[in-house]
Parts: structure tokens; C-alpha cells; sequence
């Protein structure tokens, strides 16, 4: 069974029709990337898992959208339960403006999870699961501000992780950081499909390449090209993907 | 390990892999040839299909890693280094499987004495050692080693060169034996080229471990 999948969904912004039909299934502990030019869709159907579109004036979704086999828009879904089981990073770290360690217990605190030592226990997991643990672990009452850029980053993975999603939504997540935290993510990222379903958009081929099993390729709001990522980058069945992915257009 | 490093040690013990059948079908065509023994020189015919299936498994594999991870310096000089190795292996193979077709196709015995006469199976001995030694400098990027092949092949081209006259003589005693004596004169070229595929081999590794290039330049 598919971890996640879309069938044909359309997603409109007012009268602008920013997703074509959409199909696309997606199995467990994989790692998919969205790639296309700006303004193809790709982040607006990232958005489609954890129901942040419907955060913006006159969305207007049609199709199914579903995770474990469950339709998240039925009216019975409650996001706030959807959104304890994907978890999203955004392109730029934003941590609170909190410490290290209160930065990843948050969503259990405000989960109302009150054990101190079950949170202990799940903070240093979740850091450790993002590869920072080492680097922090003598330092978990300082400002999460006085951590680099993409410790920052990972900081806001563990924050992510600590409340045990299964689902992994990362936009742009390395597109801030330096080439070496950048590398960091992506170990990171090929480390927690373990565990993970991950999503990811990218605007960096190479790392769509890099990072991903599967990758889906949109133009404007259509899905052209959605294939193992080693066909998608050796040997692509459309032209237009050729073209993008090759830097020909886009 | 990071994941590029996972595909690369990947890579690299495929490679390996196939180096040692491509070995194991030079041994048994030579045991082949010193026994006459005909099933075994179909058994390393039937095998260069092995061999084919791991060169078009490493190629897939390397333009996989090209698309996937944009290899650079020592990876990419890897990679490169893994290509080239790869087409010398499969050629080395088809050697191998041309010799075991002059066995099958021969009707009698193969003279002993001509073998002894023309060093073919020294010869034999000498190419499978250059093989696995330069399998060695691989392994353990050991480019002093890869060194080493160059040395030995001039020893190949030696024989190879003495061959003619040795052969040329033998057919105007055994004129009957004309066409086993041709074909032993095929196999010491096919083993020269042995030679050459090792030595080919062991410029790649240089070229990947010290980035240096030696191809058309003196190896002395």
C-alpha cells in the first residue's frame, strides 16, 4: 500500500489553477523530490500534506489527498492530529526564540506531555536523530540563536522529529546553508528515510540526485514526469524534463 | 560514510568482482590448453556472459553515480578510473573466451613441446599474475605496485616477439600441424594484448590515486 498518495487533485488559488490534476503515490521510507521552476507548484503541493493551504484566502482543493490510506481532507480528519504525524522544515531555520533543548521539547509541551524524563528522553533522541547531538549536548540551555545556520536547520529537524511524525516535509531545506551543512542535511536526510516518508522540494537538481529515490518533475500546476530518480536522470521519458533537468530552460 | 561513499565502495567491490572471474576464465583457459580439455574451454565460453552482465551492471552503475551524485576530484577521477577498467576487464574476458574457442575448434592435442618452445603457457602464467597484481594495486590503491605491471609486460612483448620465428620454424618441421601451431601463435597475440589491457588497468589506477596522467608517455 502507498504511504501517501494524490489522485487527481487540483488546487486553485481564486481563479488561478495552480495544480493540474495531480496523481502521484508514493511508497514508505522513501524520499521524493519536487522539482521544477519557480511558480510550477511544486511547494503548493507540498503543502498539500499537513493542510497548509488551507491557511490562505480562497484555496479551493478538489481530488484526494491521502496518508496512511486516509483521506486528509475528509471533514473528519483534525489537522492538528495531521500535523503530529508530518512534520514540516522550512528553507530558512526558525528556531524560537528559545533554548536548544526547549526548542525540541515544544510540540511534546504543547502536546501536553508533561513526563519530565520522557521528554529528556525524546530530546536527546531527536537530536541525535538529526545529527546534532554531539555538537549540543553540553550546551542544551543556551539560545537556539547561538547555533550556526545549519545547526539551526537540524535543530528545527530534531524539533520536527520529536513528535514522531512519519511523514517528513522539507522545503527547500539546504537552500540557506552552506555547502557543508548543506552535505549535513542530506546525510540526514538519506539517514531518516529509515524511518521516514519524506517529501522534498528542491530547486537544486543535484540534490534532488543526491538525496531522493523518486522525483516528480512539475510545469506550471502539471505533473509532467514522475519516475525513480536514476530514470529521471539518466533517461527521461519526456523532453520538457530533459530540457529542465539539463538546464535548457526553467 | 556518507551515501556517495556508500555507492563508491559499492562500485568498487563489483568491480573487484569481476575481476577475479575474469581471472578464474584466464586460469581455466590455460588449464584448458595444457590438458586439451574441451568442456572446459566451453565452460569459459558460457562464462564471458558473466562477464558481459558485470560490465553492462558497472556501466549502469557509474552513469547512475555521474547523474546522481556530480562526483568530483578523487571521485570523479574514481569513477572515470572504474569506467576504463571496466571495458579493459570485459576485453580481457573476450580473450580468454577466444582462446577456449582455438581449444574447441582444435582437432588434436596441442603440442606440448611448441607450448614449452614458444613460452605460451609461461606466458599464460605471467598475464594472470599481471592481472591479479594490478587487482591488488586497486584494491589497495597501491600505485607502486601498478608500477610494477609496467616492468612485466615488456617480458610479454618479448615473447611475443621471439614467437614468430619459433612458430615459423616448427611449421616448415610439422607441416601437418600448421593450424595448431597458427592457433598458438593467436593465443600468445591474444595474451600480448593481456599485457596491454593490465597495463592499460594500471594507468587508471595511477591516474585515480596520484592524478597523474602516463598514457603515451615513457613508464620507465
Amino acid at each position: 500500500m502507498s504511504k501517501i498518495e494524490t489522485k487527481k487533485v487540483d488546487l486553485y488559488y481564486g481563479d488561478f489553477h495552480a495544480l493540474k490534476g495531480i496523481t502521484i503515490s508514493m511508497k514508505a521510507n522513501t524520499v521524493t523530490a519536487l522539482i521544477g521552476p519557480s511558480g510550477c507548484g511544486k511547494s503548493t503541493y507540498l503543502r498539500l500534506f499537513n493542510r497548509m493551504n488551507d491557511l490562505i484566502d480562497n484555496v479551493k482543493i478538489s481530488g484526494m489527498v491521502m496518508i496512511d490510506g486516509k483521506d486528509i481532507y475528509d471533514r473528519q480528519t483534525q489537522v492538528d492530529e495531521l500535523r503530529k504525524n508530518v512534520g514540516m522544515v522550512f528553507q530558512k531555520p526558525n528556531p524560537f526564540p528559545k533554548t536548544i533543548f526547549e526548542n525540541v521539547a515544544y510540540g511534546l509541551r504543547v502536546n501536553g506531555v508533561t513526563d519530565k524524563k520522557f521528554i529528556e528522553e525524546r530530546v536527546e533522541r531527536s537530536l541525535k536523530q538529526s545529527a546534532l547531538w554531539e555538537e549540543v549536548k553540553d550546551k542544551l540551555k543556551k539560545s537556539a540563536f547561538e547555533l550556526s545556520g545549519g545547526q539551526q536547520q537540524r535543530l528545527c529537524i530534531a524539533r520536527a522529529l520529536a513528535i514522531e511524525p512519519s511523514v517528513l516535509l522539507m522545503d527547500e531545506p539546504a537552500s540557506a546553508l552552506d555547502p557543508i551543512s548543506t552535505a549535513k542535511i542530506e546525510e540526514l536526510i538519506y539517514e531518516l528515510k529509515k524511518e521516514y516518508t519524506i517529501i522534498i522540494v528542491t530547486h537544486n537538481m543535484q540534490q534532488a540526485g543526491r538525496v531522493s529515490d523518486y522525483t516528480a518533475f512539475f510545469y506550471i500546476g502539471e505533473l509532467i514526469e514522475y519516475d525513480e530518480t536514476k530514470k529521471i536522470f539518466t533517461n527521461p521519458e519526456n523532453p520538457r524534463t530533459q530540457n529542465y533537468i539539463t538546464g535548457r530552460f526553467g | 560514510m556518507s551515501h556517495l561513499e556508500t555507492e563508491l565502495q559499492s562500485l568498487k567491490a563489483e568491480t573487484v568482482s569481476m575481476w577475479n572471474l575474469v581471472v578464474l576464465q584466464l586460469k581455466k583457459t590455460r588449464e584448458a590448453l595444457l590438458t586439451f580439455d574441451k568442456d572446459l574451454a566451453r565452460e569459459v565460453m558460457l562464462n564471458e556472459k558473466r562477464v558481459n552482465a558485470y560490465e553492462l551492471k558497472i556501466d549502469r552503475d557509474c552513469e547512475n553515480i555521474f547523474a546522481l551524485f556530480n562526483p568530483v576530484a578523487v571521485d570523479l577521477r574514481f569513477l572515470l578510473a572504474v569506467l576504463k577498467i571496466n571495458n579493459n576487464l570485459e576485453r580481457t574476458g573476450d580473450i580468454a573466451e577466444g582462446i577456449a574457442k582455438f581449444i574447441v575448434n582444435t582437432g588434436a592435442d596441442f603440442d606440448r613441446s611448441l607450448l614449452d618452445a614458444t613460452n605460451a603457457i609461461k606466458m599464460f602464467e605471467e598475464s594472470e599474475k599481471m592481472l591479479k597484481d594490478v587487482l591488488a594495486a586497486f584494491e589497495n590503491e597501491d600505485t607502486a605496485m601498478a608500477r610494477s605491471i609496467f616492468k612485466k609486460d615488456e617480458y610479454l612483448d618479448e615473447i611475443n616477439q621471439k614467437a614468430n620465428e619459433t612458430v615459423a620454424s616448427y611449421i616448415r618441421q610439422h607441416i601437418d600441424k600448421t593450424e595448431q601451431a597458427l592457433y598458438i601463435l593467436s593465443t600468445i597475440r591474444k595474451l600480448e594484448r593481456v599485457g596491454d589491457q593490465s597495463k592499460n588497468m594500471a594507468e587508471e589506477i595511477i591516474f585515480y590515486v596520484e592524478a597523474k596522467v602516463l598514457k603515451h608517455k615513457p613508464k620507465a
